[in-house]
């Protein structure tokens, strides 16, 4: 579509930067020091920009939280995600809501224990926990913490969510059996594969005989925001030559990605 | 791939949804649309019953489209429903004469109040098991007879048909004006003070006080069999399933023995126990209820208490106080202190239900100091619901002689676990939510799929139980004592806030 309008937006960018985004923060500006609702009329006239292009800056922003639309009036407002972006991540609880059904689904399908991890400081956070679907008595470790190095969860953290994780050499690299990393170079080959794979795993390296296989769950933009994971005796996890099941690892993949979308990631 | 999956519609206060499940109980698509509450006057709860049926519309086929599967691949629908919603539509056109009246509405307390005073308080005891309240479906329906112009001529000219939510969902599904099938379950039959619970028929007696034509009535059938078959949404495919919501929760958490309770958390609370082919009689506020009849087999009875409000406590702790952004952000809040520094709210909004039934109480919130700050306040809220589902098990251990040795439960409010776990201490026995927690749809499933032969059995149906978590009881006794009491007295200061008018 050839855009008419050349003056205004366009003449305001500078070289180099986004237009789409300078737009989007002008838009947002102007919702934010307004003080009412306003109209997509109002914005694509204030903005300068035809009413196609407005909207969907405002659809986008819309998507990620940034601008609210009243469903009766469809009028615009800022949105709750502008105040809460000082704010890491998700709320555990949200994330725990969003998650149980396709946890629930996981351990179903899988016949494993599901876990949903989130990263605390050096260690890993439970936030949800799922029986493995046996009868078999287990006991519920919500609000406990593993390790971050141990574990597939923590791994996990580790290699998709970088910037809110500590960095391996900085980690207390705990042996608890005698297949757990203790050297910063060993974790960071783990932490590599894990990358290439989009899984990780853990071979009993926190408990004897129990492993597990954990991926990203991640928010609006792709940012990881917390470690979906199973676990069970290694036997039931892994094939033959220590390999992870294919089977387990794309319904784990496939329940992060239905979380995932209703954590905001498209 | 031909997989034959069972689809159910959850027609909830809140939302419709649609669930689809395989051979194994597990849900394989969902989808979910709200609908508009109506609040025209104080007491007052309404719903569009054409919104729902245009959001079931959307739904299902949203559904099928998740899971990639057509209606070939559907073996059966079921229906479990809000229960004691009413209403009433033209059968020529499908128009509903007014906006459905909710179970939550109390403007039937004139009627009621006249029923008990003219001396029918004991019939209806005896003859449907209910008390006559405010929360049941039979009154509604005088009031909309009563007050909708056209309606009671209409009814008795047979223009106008009465219905609870899955008759009017029945009815629309299997053609509407064009030959849809009038029908409901024995389960919301035994909700409208209007059936026989021995007989399981319409009393004539009880239609008599109520002042309702009997021809606008749907057929009671089983909560298991061919109704029909649907025309619209999922051509071909037979309806054969339909329960109210708390009944379908007992079959989808397969409480097949007496003595096997749950305990469903939504916006109200509602815990059944099975009592087996006996009707239990209640002396602590109870409701003597049906559980469940499958086909031709033997009824099954329950013992019913429900608490008005739990998940809306939450709701209006979000919406109308603000302290939180989203409902699972109360337990967020709640962890930021070790208990609730004196604090108790009894949230008897429109009155207090089983096992006390108070309907002059109103909300109360108590022990407020300077000390009290939000995180207090959201403890408060959740205790409430757990001092509520105690009054409830303490009044059911003493009418069923079956004593409450776990619970299931199951719910949007599970994803709770910090009120799971307070709900295990105060009730001092394990609590259990099933792999799932969707198990009012899972019931209406289990009710279709079975009459369809898709599942041959109930031991079938519970080797697909699974415990997803548990939480033990870890209170000290002391502590659950003095609490307790503390519940007590909160709850007595709520009571004879309304004054008669």
């Amino acid at each position: 579509m050839v855009e008419t309008v050349t003056h205004g937006a366009r003449l305001r960018n500078v070289p180099g930067t986004i237009q789409s985004i300078e737009r989007a923060a002008a838009a947002l500006r102007l919702l934010a020091s307004t003080g009412r609702p306003l109209a997509l009329a109002e914005l694509s006239a204030a903005l300068d920009l035809p009413r196609p292009t407005a909207h969907g800056i405002l659809r986008t922003l819309r998507e990620v939280g940034f601008v609210d639309q009243d469903p009766t009036n469809a009028l615009y407002t800022v949105g709750a995600g502008l105040g809460s972006l000082s704010t890491p991540g998700w709320d555990r609880h949200d994330l725990r809501s969003r998650s149980m059904n396709w946890a629930d689904a996981l351990a179903g399908g899988t016949g494993c224990a599901v876990f949903v991890g989130v990263p605390d400081g050096r260690v890993v956070s439970l936030v949800h926990h799922v029986f493995r679907p046996d009868g078999s008595p287990q006991r519920l470790r919500t609000n406990e913490t593993v390790p971050m190095h141990a574990t597939a969860l923590g791994k996990c953290l580790l290699a998709f969510a970088p910037l809110v994780t500590p960095a391996a050499r900085d980690l207390d690299l705990q042996r608890y059996t005698g297949r757990t990393a203790t050297t910063p170079a060993a974790l960071e080959s783990q932490l590599v594969a894990a990358r290439r794979r989009g899984c990780a795993t853990g071979f009993a390296e926190y408990t004897q005989g129990v492993g597990g296989a954990a991926v990203p769950l991640r928010g609006a933009g792709g940012l990881a925001v917390g470690a979906l994971g199973i676990s069970a005796p290694v036997e039931h996890l892994f094939g033959a030559g220590g390999v992870v099941r294919a089977r387990l690892v794309d319904q784990l993949t496939a329940a992060a990605g239905e979380i995932s979308v209703t954590l905001g990631h498209s | 791939m031909s997989e034959r999956v069972v689809a159910a519609i959850d027609q909830g206060t809140t939302s419709t949804r649609c669930l689809l499940f395989n051979r194994a109980g597990r849900m394989l698509a969902v989808a979910q649309r709200e609908h508009r509450q109506h609040y025209p006057r104080p007491g007052r709860v309404e719903h569009d019953v054409e919104e729902i049926w245009r959001n079931v519309a959307s739904i299902v086929p949203a559904a099928l489209r998740r899971a990639g599967l057509g209606p070939e691949n559907i073996a059966a629908l079921g229906i479990a429903n809000q229960r004691e919603t009413t209403v009433i539509w033209n059968r020529h056109t499908g128009l509903p004469l007014a906006r459905a009246i909710t179970w939550q509405d109390t403007r039937t307390d004139g009627i009621v109040s006249r029923l008990t005073s003219e001396g029918h308080g004991e019939l209806f005891s005896s003859v449907c098991g209910l008390a006559p309240a405010t929360y049941f479906a039979g009154p509604r329906l005088r009031w909309l007879l009563d007050n909708v112009a056209g309606a009671r001529a209409g009814a008795e000219r047979g223009d106008v048909l009465f219905g609870t939510m899955e008759t009017w969902l029945i009815w629309r599904l299997t053609g509407g004006p064009d030959g849809g099938v009038h029908v409901t379950d024995v389960t919301n039959a035994s909700r409208t003070m209007m059936m026989d619970i021995r007989t399981r028929e319409w009393s004539p007696t009880l239609l008599e006080a109520l002042d309702v034509p009997e021809r606008m009535l749907p057929r009671i059938r089983s909560n298991s069999e061919v109704y029909g078959t649907c025309t619209a949404v999922l051509p071909g495919v037979p309806v054969a399933g339909a329960l109210g919501d708390q009944q379908a929760a007992l079959v989808g958490q397969t409480c097949f023995a007496p003595g096997e309770a749950k305990c469903t958390y939504g916006t109200g609370a509602f815990l059944l126990m099975n009592t087996g082919t006996r009707i239990a009689e209640s002396t602590h506020g109870l409701i003597p209820t049906m559980g469940y009849v499958l086909g031709d087999g033997e009824p099954v009875y329950a013992l019913e208490g429900s608490i008005a409000m739990t998940g809306s406590l939450v709701q209006w702790f979000r919406d109308s106080l603000g302290l939180i952004e989203t409902a699972p952000q109360i337990e967020t809040l709640a962890l930021t202190v070790p208990d609730n520094g004196g604090c108790y709210i009894v949230p008897a909004f429109s009155g207090l239900y089983a096992p006390r039934w108070h309907p002059d109480a109103r909300g109360v919130m108590v022990g407020l100091t300077s000390y009290i700050d939000r995180g207090h306040l959201a403890r408060a809220v959740l205790e409430a619901t757990g001092w509520q589902t105690r009054e409830v098990v303490d009044a059911m251990n003493a009418d069923s002689g079956l004593p409450v040795t776990r619970l299931k439960v199951d719910g949007g409010m599970t994803a709770n676990h910090l009120l799971m776990q307070f709900l295990a201490d105060v009730l001092d026995v394990p609590v259990e939510r099933p792999l799932g927690s969707e198990a009012v749809s899972l019931g209406a499933a289990y009710a279709a799929g079975l009459a369809v032969g898709h599942w041959s059995n109930l031991e079938t149906l519970r080797a697909n139980w699974h415990r997803a978590a548990a939480w033990e009881p870890a209170m000290d006794p002391a502590l659950r004592r003095r609490e307790h009491a503390n519940w007590g007295r909160a709850v007595d200061r709520s009571y004879d806030w309304v004054l008669p008018s």
